[in-house]
């Protein structure tokens, strides 16, 4: 068979009404109706998903491993931008 | 399962003739693993086939309480001439195309024919179709997303689905003959008069067709014969495969 591969989608499941769309994975399909049908048939036949997201995976921009330093590591040293001091106040139970 | 037998004869073998053409299909299906033209479609297919089969067995373990056979009894120890499948269901594979459009004629029919059985007065059909009618929305529309990429496709895609439509549509008509015992369970309002159905069907599968720029074939010949357990030459090897395990190891167990 000499037919070219369908374009690749990635796939997002959102678990549970009120939860995120979390990555699950990729497949091929040749347009976006095949690839929603696709992902129902591999990412949710277990009852995973309420609802589903495709992207096709060329439009992803993605940070490079390259650029790892620069992007993640200067936030590895500022504890303070993480909101750990302030002192929560007695009787606040949804915080 | 724990509800009561079919209420007479009839049901009961009206539930054996809808649990054969589940189980033959989902056969045919499965067949597909590991050969289907990329791992997302092998899957598809396995999962309409397990659908089937889930419809299958559930319908041949209520039609078999009225006599008390088993599902396996049904499905694994029936010779031929006693399975009661339309001739659609067990029709060759054939190219992608042939299994697409058999598949959009055959759950274009179970939709219609589910819906109908909803409002059955035989409450365990009724609650059958009506678990059931959810799944097969799906597989139609599955089948309709793939014939109106291959109809409107490539010339070559075209040509086939075209091909495939020629090929399968003769055996459409068995799916809406009235036998003896359609018209009998259609006056005990457990179940729709076949050709009832037929104007709907023809409405659905229409529309997808004419999306797809496929043309109607005529309705020159129309085979039956399977209702009545006459069936097509490949139907002796289906079995064969499908009954071979159990036949060999009588009780084998998972």
């Amino acid at each position: 068979m000499s037919t070219p591969p369908t374009p690749l989608w990635e796939v997002f499941v959102r678990p549970a009404r009120g939860t995120n769309h979390v990555h699950v994975g990729s497949l091929h399909a040749a347009d976006a109706t095949l690839a929603l049908q696709n992902a129902r048939d591999l990412y949710t036949r277990r009852n995973e998903g309420v609802s589903i997201w495709v992207v096709r995976s060329v439009d992803i921009t993605a940070s490079s491993p390259e650029e790892k330093d620069s992007f993640f590591e200067p936030s590895a040293d500022k504890p303070y931008r993480h909101p750990t001091f302030y002192t929560i106040p007695e009787g606040v139970e949804h915080l | 399962m724990t509800s009561s037998a079919p209420a007479n004869a009839e049901v009961a073998a009206y539930a054996i003739r809808l649990g054969d053409d589940a189980l033959i299909l989902s056969h045919r299906l499965s067949e597909w693993s590991a050969h289907a033209p990329q791992i997302e479609e092998d899957i598809a297919l396995s999962n309409i086939a397990l659908d089937l089969l889930g419809q299958a067995r559930t319908l041949l373990t209520y039609g078999g309480s009225y006599s008390g056979r088993s599902e396996d009894d049904l499905a694994y120890l029936r010779e031929e001439r006693q399975f009661t499948n339309l001739q659609l269901t067990e029709i060759e594979n054939g190219n992608f195309a042939v299994t697409m459009i058999r598949q959009l004629l055959f759950s274009c029919y179970q939709h219609e024919l589910y819906r109908d059985l909803e409002s059955s007065r035989d409450a365990q059909l009724a609650a059958i179709a009506a678990k059931a009618v959810k799944e097969v929305a799906y597989h139609v529309e599955h089948a309709s997303t793939w014939i109106i990429r291959l109809g409107d496709g490539t010339e070559l895609s075209h040509d086939r689905a075209q091909a495939a439509l020629e090929t399968v549509w003769p055996y459409s008509h068995e799916m809406f003959a009235d036998d003896e015992l359609a018209r009998r369970i259609a006056d005990l309002g457990v179940g729709p008069l076949p050709s009832g159905l037929r104007p709907a069907w023809l409405g659905s599968v229409q529309d997808v067709l004419t999306e797809a720029t496929l043309t109607l074939p005529d309705d020159d010949w129309k085979p039956t014969g399977g209702r009545k357990g006459l069936h097509t030459e490949g139907f002796g090897y289906l079995l064969a495969e499908m009954q071979h395990l159990h036949r060999s190891h009588p009780g084998a167990q998972w």
